[in-house]
């Protein structure tokens, strides 16, 4: 460690000496400048007609795949369990938020034409529509969650799939024992307006991401975190793992219903065919290829996915039994998906650049500044104890780092 | 329809479920994975025995032999291929793997067969039995005794003979096994390989039963026969000839009271109520966790 580093720390700055760092609220603000004009860009590019209307068809979808992928990652990368049923409360929040809507649309004095043009009232309808599909499926995530979560790996896997079945069977036939028209049966639901287009689609991703975001990277998300990495640990220190892992499979239930909501507007259609085992493994074959506990992995690979067979459509036909080779050998070469559970963040980035390249863990620490400090004060007296002290301290603050990232 | 005739219906299907479960319940209890691709080898069993006898015109004796060869075969392949790579890896990374040859072998049998349901030729011309003019189908007693005899014949192999002391010695501590000289990659195969050709016995029964084959086919019925070995308690062969036959009664009595669209939600409520009163299944033991 050299001396310039050192005369640094007694200068004074906290926690690690010379090091840039930027605030929370220039960090949100880079982050909303970037969000605004992604948003602006996309917009200007649809409304001059660069992108063609099938193809913001394509990039919705990739928002709704996005919301999917990234709420399965938080039952599946952050808390660990292996749920299979996410296409059941996609289907309840798609249900739910179509019906709403269609029922609503007299009293609100709302017509299909509204949601193009984008009145007040539409735009109220809307986000009141895909918030009762988001509650509506989280309801479903607490009623599956609460036997489903006492259960581990594969039981949990087992009845989460009987769950997703059981929601679908009872889609196709709740009008019978209902008596009147809800659902639309096997058939489906047909006319549901098309309240779903690229500005709302893009607002609710931007809103679903930040939200999970934020909470796992708060108390409650180190909590859920700590459930994953070991149960019984997190437990004797006093985190109630009942408690965080509902939390967990609700909310990740709850962001699906909003997906499915979004769903619903964008295709025009429910069929409750559509929502079987096969789409439950497609939205997990996302998440484990982006890496599991990765939220950029996840968007990534929801994208990348969603646009591939749109692309490929000549060899469609092979285009699944290639995901389940990939998804074999990724599991055997790299079973922690391609990007594992590294995280991009603009705001490290900068950071990175106003330090000239070097990490926070380049400088020195304080506690290791002070005991060398110390130690060199009192070299004659301990060599020993110097020598241990100068090793182990920063070694201990780099794996402190280290962990904070995972 | 009699009640005599639900009862055999309940006992016919129950049967196949029963053996699709013992080769879950096997493969459970020796490495922990819940083997998902076990329903769509059934699916692989009963396309060899379409090709065998429809496209081949072969004799319906080879197409059992080859039916149930080739399930084993491609059970020990799966697990050399997929599984083996991965015996020391999470237990999420198997159970992901396993999803992965699942989805593999349905949409490669949808890219080689189609989406169409392929009829499977009776295997045999049997008539109808009649008992006190009750009329019974000859081709479920045909599956009832096979699936007794083959149930007697595992627990025989896994009870007495020294391969199945290997097998139970591997799902108790394949360390320790290890160490005691049993050559632990060849017992899982082994156990591949008779889960396998019990699902390829299943294979043959259940194109009996519905004469036809669909990629498709192994997903419900794989799944409901894993439903079947959790409510009997995985890992215990007794258990998951309960649970079979539990299943096929439930479903045949809820589609014999007119509830037939209702009874795939059935099974899965059964299995629901049966894991949050006793998470281990009917004859399963408590497990304790050790820390």
């Amino acid at each position: 460690m050299t001396a310039s580093k050192a005369t640094a720390t007694q200068a004074g700055t906290p926690a690690v000496s010379g090091y840039r760092s930027l605030s929370m609220p220039m960090r949100y603000l880079i982050n909303a400048v970037l969000v605004v004009i992604f948003l602006v860009v996309g917009e200007l590019m649809i409304d001059g007609g660069v992108v063609s209307r099938y193809q913001t068809g394509v990039i919705e979808q990739i928002g709704i795949y996005i919301i999917l992928a990234v709420s399965l990652n938080i039952a599946t990368g952050y808390l660990g369990q292996l749920p299979l049923g996410h296409a059941g409360f996609m289907s309840v929040g798609g249900y739910s938020c179509a019906i709403f809507i269609m029922r609503m649309m007299d009293t609100m004095g709302v017509t299909a034409r509204d949601f193009a043009t984008g009145t007040p009232a539409a735009a109220g309808l809307f986000v009141l529509g895909i918030i009762f599909g988001g509650f509506c499926a989280a309801i479903c995530g607490l009623i599956i969650g609460v036997p489903a979560l006492r259960l581990k790996g594969d039981y949990l896997a087992i009845i989460t799939l009987g769950f997703a079945e059981i929601i679908r069977v009872v889609m196709q036939n709740i009008d019978g024992v209902l008596g009147f028209t809800l659902t639309g049966g096997a058939k489906g639901l047909t006319g549901i307006p098309g309240y779903t287009n690229f500005l709302n689609t893009f607002i609710v991703v931007v809103i679903s991401l930040f939200l999970i975001h934020t909470m796992m990277k708060s108390r409650h998300g180190r909590a859920i975190l700590s459930i994953r990495d070991n149960e019984i640990a997190a437990e004797s220190c006093g985190v109630s793992t009942t408690y965080y892992k509902t939390l967990a499979f609700v909310a990740s239930a709850f962001f699906a219903g909003v997906a499915g909501g979004l769903y619903a507007g964008c295709i025009g259609v429910m069929a409750p065919a559509k929502f079987g085992f096969m789409k439950s493994i497609e939205i997990l074959v996302m998440v484990v290829l982006g890496g599991m506990g990765s939220m950029l992995g996840s968007v990534i690979s929801a994208t990348v996915l969603t646009i591939l067979p749109e692309v490929l459509r000549a060899v469609s036909d092979y285009r699944m039994v290639v995901y389940a080779v990939v998804l074999i050998l990724v599991m055997i070469f790299r079973p922690e998906g391609l990007l594992g559970d590294y995280d991009f963040s603009t705001s490290r980035l900068i950071e990175r650049i106003i330090n000239h390249g070097k990490r926070p863990e380049d400088f020195v620490p304080v506690a290791a500044a002070a005991v060398e400090g110390a130690a060199s004060d009192a070299k004659a007296a301990a060599p020993t104890a110097t020598t241990g002290g100068q090793t182990e301290t920063p070694g201990k603050e780099s794996g402190k780092e280290a962990h904070t990232h995972e | 329809m009699t009640f005599l005739t639900q009862v055999l219906n309940g006992l016919q299907l129950g049967s196949i479920y029963a053996l699709v479960a013992l080769g879950y319940t096997m493969v459970y209890g020796i490495i922990l994975l819940l083997n998902f691709a076990h329903g769509d080898i059934i699916m692989v069993g009963a396309y060899i025995s379409w090709i065998v006898m429809s496209q081949l015109g072969l004799s319906p004796a080879l197409a059992i032999v080859l039916s149930i060869v080739g399930c084993a075969g491609l059970g020990v392949l799966i697990d050399k291929v997929a599984y083996q790579p991965l015996r020391e890896a999470p237990r999420m990374s198997l159970l992901i793997t396993a999803i992965g040859v699942s989805y593999f072998l349905e949409n490669g049998a949808q890219l080689v067969f189609g989406a169409d349901a392929k009829v499977v030729p009776e295997y045999f011309d049997l008539p109808n039995l009649s008992v006190g003019g009750v009329g019974l189908s000859a081709n479920a007693i045909i599956t009832i005794v096979v699936t007794a005899v083959s149930t007697v014949l595992l627990t025989i192999l896994v009870q007495k003979t020294k391969l199945g002391k290997a097998m139970r010695a591997v799902s108790e501590d394949m360390g320790a096994a290890r160490l005691m000289g049993i050559n632990v990659n060849n017992t899982i195969s082994f156990t591949f390989a008779v889960g396998s050709a019990l699902a390829g016995i299943g294979a043959v029964l259940y194109s009996m039963a519905y004469s036809q084959a669909t990629p498709t086919m192994g997903i419900m019925l794989g799944t409901k026969a894993f439903v079947a070995a959790v409510l009997g308690g995985i890992g215990s062969i007794p258990g998951a000839v309960i649970g079979g036959l539990l299943v096929g009664f439930a479903e045949v009595f809820v589609s014999a009271i007119g509830l037939s669209v209702w009874q795939d939600a059935v099974v899965f409520l059964l299995l629901i109520i049966v894991l949050v009163v006793r998470p281990t299944g009917i004859l399963g033991r408590p497990m304790t966790e050790k820390v």
